[in-house]
This record gives C-alpha cells, sequence and structure tokens, in this order.
C-alpha cells in the first residue's frame, strides 16, 4: 500500500475515537490540573485565581472529618476485598462450570445476572434488603438464623460491610466470564497427561489451571482493581453519600462529595490528581511485576 | 473398587450442583426482590415477609407507572440515547481497533497505553471541568454531551477488545482478498468485520450498557425533566421521606428487561469476545 494512502487511512480510523477522547477525556484532565492549582470554588467560580500548590497540601494536611489518610485505608480495604473476592468466586464458578455438567448453560446465563443489572437500581435494591425492619437481610437472619437484627445502614462498620456485600455480588460474574473464556482454551489432554502422571486435583489446579488462565486473568484483575477503586456508584447510593457521618467514603466518593455538595473545586480537583496517580503507579508498579513472574515461567 | 469410584463421582456431581444452586439464588434473589416489591398492594409495601409472589398481588404499580408517570417518557429519551451511544461507539470502536491492529505507526504505543491510562482517570476528574465545559457550551440540557460522554466512556474499553480480537484474525485473510481485488478498505468491512462479530457484540453491549444505566453525569447534566432518562426517573420515587418502592420496583423491572435479555442472549458470545481479545491484550 502507498505510504500517504496508508496514512490517511489510519488517520480516518482513529481519528473520531481521538476526538471523542480528547473532547471529554483528555482536556477535561488538563483543566482539572490547572484547576487543581487554583481557589476556584462556590465563591470563586469566575474570578479564581492560581496559588500553587495549596489545595495539594491542603489534601494530606486538612483535618476533615474523616482525614485523607483514613478514607485513603479504607480505599484500600475495600479494592482489595471486593476483587479478592471477586476473582476467587469468580475462577471458582468458571472451574464447576468448565465441568460435564447437566444444566450448564442455565447456571452460567442465571450466574451472569447481577452483572447485566444496572448499578443504581443494585445499588437502591440492596439498600432497601439492608432495611433494620423490612430489609430481607434481617429477616433471613432473625426468622432463620434467629440471631439478633443488625443495624446495617446507621454504623460505619456495618454499613461499609453492606457496600462491601453489594459490590462483591455485582462484580463476580465478569471474573467468571473471563475465566470461563480461559479454562476452555486449556487443551484437555494436559489434564489427562497429568493425572496418568498421578497428579491430584490441587496438582493439576496449581501446576496447569492457575499459570495457564493467569495471561488472561492479569489484565482483568488490574482492570477490575482500578475500576473498584473508582466505583462510585455504590458507595454513594448504598450508603446514601457517605452515611451515616462521612464515615464509609472511599476516596472516590469523598470527592465527589467535595465537589458537588461542598463546591470545594479547587481542593476536589486536586484529591482527584492524588488518586490517579495513586492509581496509575499502582497499575504499572502491579503490570510490571506480573509481567516479570510470567516470563519466570 | 470401579463401584466406590462411581459413587464418589457421583457425590462430586452432587456437591457441584449444590454449589452451583447456592450461588444462582444469591444471584437471582435481588432481582426477585425487585419483582416482589412491584407486585406488592399499597397497603403492604413495607412488609416483613419473604414470599417471592406477595399475597395479594397486583399490578397497580405498573399501570400508575404508565398512566400517571412520565415513566414511557423517559424510557423513549434512554432508548435515544442509548441507541446513538451504541451505534457511534461500535463504529468508532471497530475502526480504531482495526488500525491499531493491523498497522504500524508513529505513536500507536502511546495511543494504546493512552487508552488504558482513561480507565485509571476518576470519574469526578472529568466530571468537574466537563460540566463547566458544558455550561460555556451550552450543552447542559442537550443530548449532544451526554451523548458524546457515554460513547467516550465505553470507547478505551471498546477498542482495546476490537484490537484483541482482531489481533486474532490472519493477516493472510486481508491478502487473499486485495488479490482478488478488494482495497483496504473493502477488506476491512467485507472479510475482517463479519469475522469479528463476537468483539462487535461486546463493543455494543458494553456501549449501550454505559449509556442505559448511567445516573451520576445524567443527574449533573440533564436538570430539564423533559430530558429525564430511566435512571433519573427511578431515582426521583427514591427521593425525600417518601419512597414510593412500588413504583420504583415495577420501573425496575422493566429497566432492567431489555439489559438483562441482551445478556442472556449474548451470554456465549461474552465468553469468546471478551477473551480472545485479552489472550493478546
Amino acid at each position: 500500500m502507498k505510504k500517504v494512502y496508508k496514512n490517511i487511512f489510519i488517520a480516518a480510523f482513529i481519528g473520531p475515537t481521538f476526538l471523542v477522547l480528547l473532547a471529554v477525556v483528555f482536556y477535561p484532565f488538563l483543566y482539572n490540573l490547572v484547576i487543581s492549582f487554583s481557589n476556584m470554588n462556590l465563591r470563586h467560580i469566575k474570578d479564581w485565581q492560581i496559588i500553587g500548590l495549596t489545595q495539594y497540601i491542603k489534601v494530606f494536611t486538612d483535618p476533615t472529618e474523616p482525614n485523607f489518610y483514613a478514607v485513603f485505608l479504607k480505599t484500600v480495604i475495600w479494592t482489595f476485598v471486593n476483587v479478592f473476592f471477586h476473582v476467587v468466586i469468580g475462577v471458582f464458578l468458571a472451574l464447576l462450570l468448565n465441568q460435564q455438567i447437566r444444566g450448564k448453560s442455565i447456571y452460567r446465563t442465571l450466574l451472569i445476572l447481577p452483572w447485566a443489572i444496572p448499578q443504581y437500581i443494585v445499588a437502591l435494591t440492596w439498600r432497601g434488603m439492608f432495611n433494620y425492619e423490612y430489609g430481607s437481610i434481617n429477616l433471613v437472619i432473625t426468622k432463620y438464623l434467629s440471631l439478633p437484627a443488625i443495624e446495617w445502614l446507621k454504623s460505619p462498620t456495618e454499613a461499609f460491610i453492606a457496600c462491601i456485600l453489594t459490590n462483591v455480588w455485582l462484580g463476580f460474574p465478569f471474573m467468571m466470564v473471563v475465566a470461563l473464556g480461559a479454562l476452555q482454551s486449556i487443551p484437555h489432554e494436559l489434564y489427562e497427561a497429568a493425572e496418568i502422571d498421578g497428579a491430584n486435583w490441587l496438582h493439576r489446579l496449581r501446576h496447569i489451571t492457575i499459570p495457564l488462565i493467569k495471561p488472561v486473568m492479569i489484565p482483568a484483575i488490574t482492570l477490575g482493581i482500578v475500576w473498584t477503586f473508582n466505583n462510585l456508584n455504590i458507595i454513594w447510593l448504598v450508603s446514601n453519600g457517605g452515611e451515616p457521618s462521612d464515615q464509609t467514603h472511599i476516596l472516590i466518593s469523598f470527592v465527589y462529595k467535595a465537589a458537588f455538595n461542598l463546591y470545594r473545586y479547587g481542593y476536589a480537583a486536586a484529591l482527584s490528581m492524588v488518586i490517579f496517580i495513586i492509581l496509575l503507579f499502582f497499575s504499572l508498579f502491579f503490570m510490571k511485576k506480573t509481567r516479570a513472574t510470567e516470563s519466570a515461567y | 473398587m470401579n463401584k466406590k469410584l462411581n459413587t464418589k463421582k457421583l457425590i462430586l456431581k452432587l456437591i457441584t450442583h449444590l454449589t452451583l444452586i447456592i450461588f444462582t439464588i444469591i444471584a437471582v434473589y435481588p432481582v426477585l426482590q425487585v419483582v416482589t416489591i412491584s407486585l406488592r398492594p399499597a397497603d403492604r409495601l413495607l412488609s416483613t415477609s419473604l414470599e417471592i409472589i406477595p399475597e395479594n398481588a397486583t399490578l397497580k404499580s405498573y399501570i400508575e407507572l404508565f398512566t400517571n408517570r412520565p415513566f414511557l417518557l423517559w424510557v423513549t429519551n434512554s432508548a435515544f440515547v442509548a441507541f446513538v451511544v451504541t451505534l457511534t461507539g461500535v463504529v468508532f470502536a471497530s475502526m480504531a481497533g482495526y488500525a491499531f491492529s493491523r498497522f504500524n505507526f508513529i505513536g500507536k504505543k502511546i495511543g494504546l497505553l493512552s487508552l488504558l491510562v482513561t480507565q485509571m482517570f476518576p470519574a469526578t476528574m472529568l466530571l468537574l471541568p466537563l460540566y463547566i465545559m458544558l455550561i460555556y457550551l451550552g450543552l447542559i440540557n442537550s443530548y449532544l454531551g451526554i451523548i458524546i460522554i457515554y460513547t467516550a466512556t465505553a470507547l478505551p474499553f471498546c477498542v482495546w477488545t476490537m484490537k484483541g480480537y482482531y489481533d486474532t484474525i490472519p493477516y493472510s485473510l486481508e491478502e487473499a482478498a486485495k488479490i482478488d481485488g478488494c482495497n483496504q478498505f473493502q477488506a476491512f468491512y467485507k472479510i475482517i468485520l463479519p469475522l469479528a462479530a463476537p468483539a462487535l457484540v461486546i463493543t455494543g453491549l458494553f456501549s449501550f450498557m454505559a449509556a442505559w444505566s448511567e445516573y451520576i453525569v445524567a443527574a449533573q447534566v440533564l436538570q430539564d425533566t423533559q430530558l429525564w432518562t430511566l435512571p433519573l426517573g427511578l431515582k426521583s420515587f427514591e427521593a425525600n421521606m417518601t419512597t414510593e418502592w412500588g413504583l420504583y420496583g415495577a420501573a425496575s423491572f422493566i429497566v432492567m428487561i431489555p439489559v438483562v435479555i441482551l445478556f442472556l442472549v449474548l451470554s456465549r458470545w461474552l465468553v469468546s469476545g471478551l477473551t480472545l481479545g485479552s489472550v493478546k491484550g
């Protein structure tokens, strides 16, 4: 193909995507960077000016209740617990579904359901299910397990657990589908050979299944971590904006509140930048680390 | 010996089914919960019963929804937005993914990486500048702004999925097509595009979902109730002190139906379309 023609072809094919991303993602990113160095808030919405690093210093030192470090710690717990269960449940179910069993496609179809339901409906439905008197979770706990009912949404720890339960429910199907696809691509002969060599299922899991689904799972896990870290919907809607008294926030909902309820624009922009940088470094580190182990095989 | 092995297998199978059934119940229950709420008569909305089909089940909430509420308006609005977003998303992603998969050019690596990096931007980081931009451009309370935003949300993931899928299709197919007299573009849409159907389906599904179920951006951009999409309408039932649970349940159920059907129909494609992409991703 002629070089000019080729270049026009590439530009025409990639152009639209990059124009959209430029307008909606990259330009706002730079804009956000500028705001993060400014004093923009509700009172200075038009007459803002650059004030240097003040907002960044505020992010790390402001005695907000809760402060940055407490929220950050909570975000790490939130992300780790969620992704851990997503992957473990997802891979576990995929292993079960990858056998010859009756009703396989029915199981698979129904197990994908949590993924198919819009997140805000999931959040509001689970919020209803966590209701103290009428929620079905407490009804099950009191009626069938004869345990005392739990104040899910009124105390910080329980409310946070409620958010995590909701998000675990919501997220395992994605990992299950990815794992299922990966499992299907493993040739059956490998297992047969291992069986002849006397490997039990644990050996097969450790030495065949896990190494072979790893290259597919690692990118999915990285994405999962980033998505969970930044998941605003569940926390915001299940805990109704961080209730009780802002104790259930993760970083993203904390910023959302600073920007859209408290109108601290400069501060919110700086905190957003901090979140982005944390995720960027984490992903680079994680990808590099896992790639390093991959080449060791 | 053989008999012993068989009972062991039988027990294992039983355990497998039992585990799968338990997880399936957990996966399905909240959905049934929505149905239950929608069928409850008005005087029994706050009920302490765990029945799926409540006593004196009634369709009143559904009737109320369609006759006294602007529900159809929200459905139309959402359907329109989702349709445009899906169409643009699929077209843009299938093209960009193709160029990334088939050609080497300056900035290719940076381009692909920057697509990944967009996933790390917290929504708040873009939301605030976008909001201010839309005010300046006069795009608050218009669909143009929100359609562009939704398209951009799903695009990076879709482009990666498409690119990964194209990578698995051998280049010799295009070469053969070119010998037969096709140019590059014809080879793309006559030969390669049909082969990439599973990935196209995924791309469409994700774009559709991004638009159909988004609440937070819509809440900031669409303030005119005439323009409300479904999520905004639904949330309004939950407002203030009195949640209209019956209406909320009925509306949620209707909103879920198209997405659930799409997922169920496409679930087999989902497995192949997603993974083939990420193997080489």
